[in-house]
């Protein structure tokens, strides 16, 4: 129980709950939730990507595969089987973390620069196939009727009630991710990260606790997957499948700290803070990849570490802080 | 049935030499530096703008206009290399797959403000080629024999020139080849450079015979990813070879069944070669 009341722990929950309940006192409550849910989905994501990159140093880079397939499952049963989206969302992780041990068993195996193209190849090969599934609706990809959203008492309670799931869910990452970060599981990750070989001399059983991770990091997107498709009310392939959105929660978590507790939370919010802000500005609006992009080089450049990395090998006072 | 089998293979192997060329630039970059050049598709876009931008406003023939973006493409690379990659060349993978992805944001930012994405069509042909028994377009012929010339010409430049084997003796064992007073710094940028210039020239040329657009180069790339794993990473031979097998999958496999199938096939192929034979068909650099 002590671990539960560290400010390591307690900073990136109170960061993400003050996040949440912000539309209850913002007067446009709608679009406050609506950018509130696309922040703390941010942070949700990169903390789970986070488990295997930052943590494992596994370069997963088509991570988002696993959002797809999530969402695609659940969609699947919500529209073809009137389950509801509580079970629905939990089925999409579930499936999630199956077909992540599944190939982890195979791709984990691979290192470096290799691990990194088989998962761009896995996104594209699963992208490709959903493409060619008729049941999956092919490349038109899912809809769901509005009626469905009958059943949560309408569309607006449906909204409120996945932007709740999604509130729970980015604490639920959290602690995780710190629970994962503080036990003997976590080191030896970390011990993968900083040198495989010797990790395992060192006793880490490093091809199940780099399973696990893997597993781990991809339950959260499948569950997110559904909710954030539910949301859409439609699913298709090009949006399952983007490669382009699991390199902004790589971005999102260079930026804010690869391997922290606190990081990707932190650069969750920044990145999608300063995306809006470029989105909404005149002279930016055309350009807001390309400042990305410079933003992306500049980190990787000059602060590897991102900025709770930084911070923290700057003071130690916050270090004993931030985790 | 044999007569389409053969023009349908004919066809593949053209445009499979042009991938070929493009994922030459890619595992060359990657044999010397251990660099995985995630810019790589917008380079090939903006070979492709390059020619068609020569070709509209300056009425340049696109070929001659090639030989233009490849050495545009050249010092493009060796910018690029100086800014996004020297200082990441020894940090962790990671590093310079972001490093240079955030060059392909870059890229794609600029190209798609001025060109948006819609697609543009390089009005150029030079009449069909007809022996009967096969057919093909005349531009799509010579594009594939400027790239198979290309081919050539690196070879001789590898095997044959000083600052070549420079390159390759860099791509062996950079700290050796700095004790043996070869500026390794210089010479990375140069081979930096001349990936780059691969990919712009393929794009050039596929420009010569496809629509193209801004995005265009992504698909490209990820068909360059395919073919440098099947060739084996770093090795420009296997990369050829590599080639002509992902044109002859996307000239065949359409015959027997839906177009939408082809990249499924070449992606768990490229899954599979990762798994079982990491090392490639023609094996990787050692």
């Amino acid at each position: 129980m002590k671990r539960l009341f560290k400010p390591g722990l307690l900073i990136p929950i109170a960061i993400i709950v003050a996040l949440a309940i912000w539309p209850l006192f913002s007067g446009n409550s709608a679009s406050a939730r609506e950018a509130m849910f696309t922040l703390i989905m941010s942070m949700a994501l990169a903390s789970s990507l986070n488990i295997i990159l930052g943590y494992t140093g596994y370069v997963s880079f088509g991570h988002i595969v696993f959002f797809g397939i999530g969402g695609y499952a659940g969609f699947w049963v919500i529209t073809h089987l009137g389950w509801h989206i509580l079970p629905a969302a939990l089925l999409g992780g579930l499936v999630a973390a199956i077909i992540a041990w599944l190939l982890g068993l195979a791709v984990l195996r691979l290192r470096g620069a290799y691990f990194a193209l088989a998962t761009i190849g896995i996104l594209e090969a699963m992208k490709a196939l959903v493409i060619n599934l008729d049941f999956l609706g092919g490349p038109v990809g899912l809809e769901m009727h509005f009626s469905e959203y009958k059943r949560y008492g309408g569309p607006m309670e449906s909204l409120w009630m996945v932007y709740w799931s999604m509130a729970f869910l980015a604490i639920l990452v959290i602690v995780v991710s710190y629970f994962i970060k503080t036990s003997k599981f976590g080191l030896g990750l970390m011990a993968i990260r900083e040198d495989e070989d010797a990790a395992e001399v060192m006793g880490v059983i490093t091809p199940r606790a780099k399973t696990w991770a893997y597993v781990l990091s991809a339950v959260f997107p499948g569950i997110i997957g559904v909710l954030f498709f539910f949301k859409n009310g439609n699913i298709e392939p090009g949006d399952a499948f983007r490669l382009h959105f699991s390199i902004e929660w790589i971005v999102m978590l260079m930026l804010g700290g690869a391997g922290t507790v606190l990081g990707p939370v932190l650069g969750g919010g920044i990145y999608q803070w300063l995306r809006k802000t470029l989105l909404t500005s005149p002279i930016f609006k055309d350009y807001q990849l390309v400042v990305a992009g410079v933003m992306l080089l500049i980190i990787v450049l000059f602060v590897p570490t991102g900025i709770i990395g930084w911070v923290r090998t700057r003071s130690a006072k916050l270090r004993r802080i931030f985790e | 049935m044999g007569d389409v089998l053969f023009t349908s293979a004919i066809d593949g192997l053209l445009i499979g030499v042009i991938y070929g060329l493009a994922a030459m630039g890619l595992t060359l970059i990657f044999g010397v530096m251990d660099v995985i050049n995630l810019a790589h598709g917008p380079l090939i876009a903006l070979g492709m703008f390059g020619v068609y931008l020569l070709f509209t406003l300056m009425g340049l023939n696109p070929f001659v206009a090639v030989i233009i973006v490849a050495a545009i493409g050249l010092l493009l690379g060796v910018l690029i290399y100086f800014i996004a990659v020297s200082r990441v060349i020894d940090a962790p993978p990671l590093s310079s797959l972001l490093s240079t992805f955030s060059v392909n944001m870059i890229i794609i930012g600029i190209g798609t403000a001025m060109l948006s994405t819609s697609s543009y069509n390089v009005d150029y042909s030079l009449g069909t080629l007809d022996l009967g028994f096969f057919r093909a377009p005349g531009s799509r012929i010579a594009a594939s024999l400027v790239a198979l010339l290309t081919t050539v010409l690196l070879y001789f430049f590898l095997y044959r020139t000083r600052p070549g084997k420079y390159i390759r003796a860099v791509a062996n064992n950079r700290i050796s080849a700095e004790l043996m007073g070869i500026p390794s710094t210089r010479i990375l940028a140069l081979a930096f450079g001349i990936g780059v210039m691969l990919a712009t020239v393929a794009g050039g040329l596929i420009a010569t015979i496809l629509p193209i657009n801004i995005l265009a180069g992504g698909s490209y790339e990820l068909k360059s990813f395919v073919i440098v794993v099947l060739g084996g990473l770093g090795n420009p031979l296997g990369a050829l070879l590599g080639g002509l097998i992902l044109g002859l999958i996307e000239g065949l496999v359409p015959v027997f069944m839906k177009t939408t199938w082809v990249p499924v096939i070449e992606y768990v192929l490229f899954v599979l070669i990762l798994l079982v034979r990491p090392q490639g068909i023609l094996g990787a650099k050692e």
